[in-house]
């Protein structure tokens, strides 16, 4: 993976996020404070928000140039993103939920319904309406749909919180293998410690829209 | 105390007059609603208040403008009578263009609110799983705006079976042409036929409480989503 963010500047309602950053590495984390702007950051990467100025591409292609007044439509990014709030369409089941990104049947196999599916143990969730679930299904199905539309990058917004500790360390478990099995590069973003040790590879570190620190979460945070 | 024949007929003749001007504004409701619930442009403010318009005029004061509209001597009734030969003015269709025209707000007003009440961050959502706007129109903001919707029909289409004034200007009260059930009422209690004109007004009664009990069951459903 080759995600490049140049010049980005987002003005945010205390601060103005600025990064200027290339990332390599499959499992990236951005740690920082509460309303460091690290949603916001994974915001703009899915086109959710639109920068003042930035020119963000990932494998060579741009998502975004102000320069050249260019911006990718969201659906065209093949970003899975995870947001920390409920994002289930209450409307629809579990199974219509996963199979709205992708129809389940993705050539490569390790992104088949039936593996993902199994990976995240939420099989015999497939038939419950969404509003029957607990919160820590909630966050794996939202997890699976993103993984099912067979993205490029998956954008995973403190997917944990909220949760208690013993779910929290369960899901952990999961999330530092998905790397693993399905192969997708992975954005993560947390404010807490253990989490970005566990499952990041790299961190960087973001306060008041400045990144102030990058390297081995080990390093930055033991 | 069961209406007789006659009665019958004006009252399925109302429902369906009704039922079809509500068919007639639906799609142009939620084509009006959704730009009012999402977007800002330049006359928005001035588009709400010609929606509304029809709930605060008199209604016959917009019976006369859609007789002036639909008159012959109008460029559109000259052009449905000498192109279509569709003849408006004093016939079934100006019935249907009066319930539609008087309705046409409350539809629009909850409608609104049901698109207003949709959580857009869903929206964005589809979007990055792949959805085009049509897509995430169809599939997501429409069933969440559903609710807001229906009750928009009820009300609408309870407003249409109410409807009097608009109605008698530009259809007049033609006997088994566009005698509608309020029409009725108000000849019957004019010729003094009160048994009829409550008999009627007990069907009315009925028709009224039912559209308003769904119409509240259905915003307070959609207010939870």
């Amino acid at each position: 993976m080759k995600l490049e963010i140049r010049q980005l500047s987002l003005r945010l309602e205390r601060f103005t996020l600025e990064a200027n950053v290339d990332l390599h590495n499959a499992r990236t984390g951005i740690f920082g404070p509460s309303g460091s702007g690290k949603t916001s950051l994974l915001e703009t990467i899915a086109g959710l928000r639109k920068p003042e100025m930035a020119s963000i591409a990932l494998d060579n292609q741009s998502f975004e140039s102000t320069a050249q007044n260019y911006s990718l439509p969201i659906r065209l990014r093949r970003i899975g993103y995870v947001p920390q709030d409920d994002s289930l369409f209450p409307h629809l089941s579990v199974r219509h939920n996963l199979l709205y990104g992708g129809n389940g049947k993705s050539k490569d196999r390790t992104l088949s319904f039936e593996h993902v599916t199994s990976f995240l143990e939420i099989t015999s969730l497939l038939d419950r309406h969404v509003q029957s679930l607990s919160r820590g299904e909630n966050q794996r199905i939202v997890i699976a749909r993103a993984l099912l539309s067979a993205p490029r990058l998956l954008l995973l917004d403190e997917p944990l919180t909220a949760l208690d500790a013993k779910l929290k360390d369960a899901i952990l478990e999961q999330l530092g293998s998905l790397h693993r099995e399905f192969g997708i590069p992975m954005l993560y973003v947390t404010h807490d410690p253990k989490e970005a040790i566990e499952i990041c590879e790299e961190i960087l570190m973001l306060e008041s829209g400045k990144i102030i620190a990058r390297g081995s979460p080990r390093e930055l945070l033991a | 105390m069961w209406p007789t024949p006659v009665e019958w007929q004006i009252v399925r003749f109302t429902l369906a007059v009704c039922a079809l001007s509500t068919l007639l504004i639906f799609p142009f409701g939620l084509a009006v609603a959704w730009p009012l619930a999402r977007r800002r442009w330049p006359g928005k403010l001035f588009v709400e208040t010609l929606v509304t318009l029809p709930l605060v005029l008199p209604p016959v004061a917009t019976g006369l403008l859609l007789l002036k509209f639909f008159s012959l001597r109008s460029g559109v009734g000259r052009f449905l009578h000498q192109h279509l030969g569709i003849d408006v003015v004093f016939s079934w269709r100006a019935v249907v263009a009066a319930a539609a025209v008087m309705s046409f707000p409350l539809l629009v007003r909850s409608a609104r609110v049901g698109f207003q009440s949709v959580n857009q961050r869903l929206e964005q959502i589809a979007r990055t799983l792949g959805a085009g706007d049509a897509r995430v129109f169809f599939t997501i903001t429409l069933p969440l705006a559903s609710r807001g919707i229906g009750a928009g029909i009820v009300l609408a289409f309870a407003r249409a079976v109410g409807e009097f004034g608009a109605t008698i200007v530009v259809a007049g009260n033609i006997p088994g042409k566009t005698t509608t059930l309020s029409l009725e009422i108000f000849e019957a209690v004019q010729l003094g036929h009160d048994a009829s004109a409550y008999r009627l007004l007990i069907v009315c009664v009925i028709i009224a409480f039912g559209a308003v009990w769904l119409s509240e069951l259905l915003m307070k459903r959609s207010a939870l989503r």
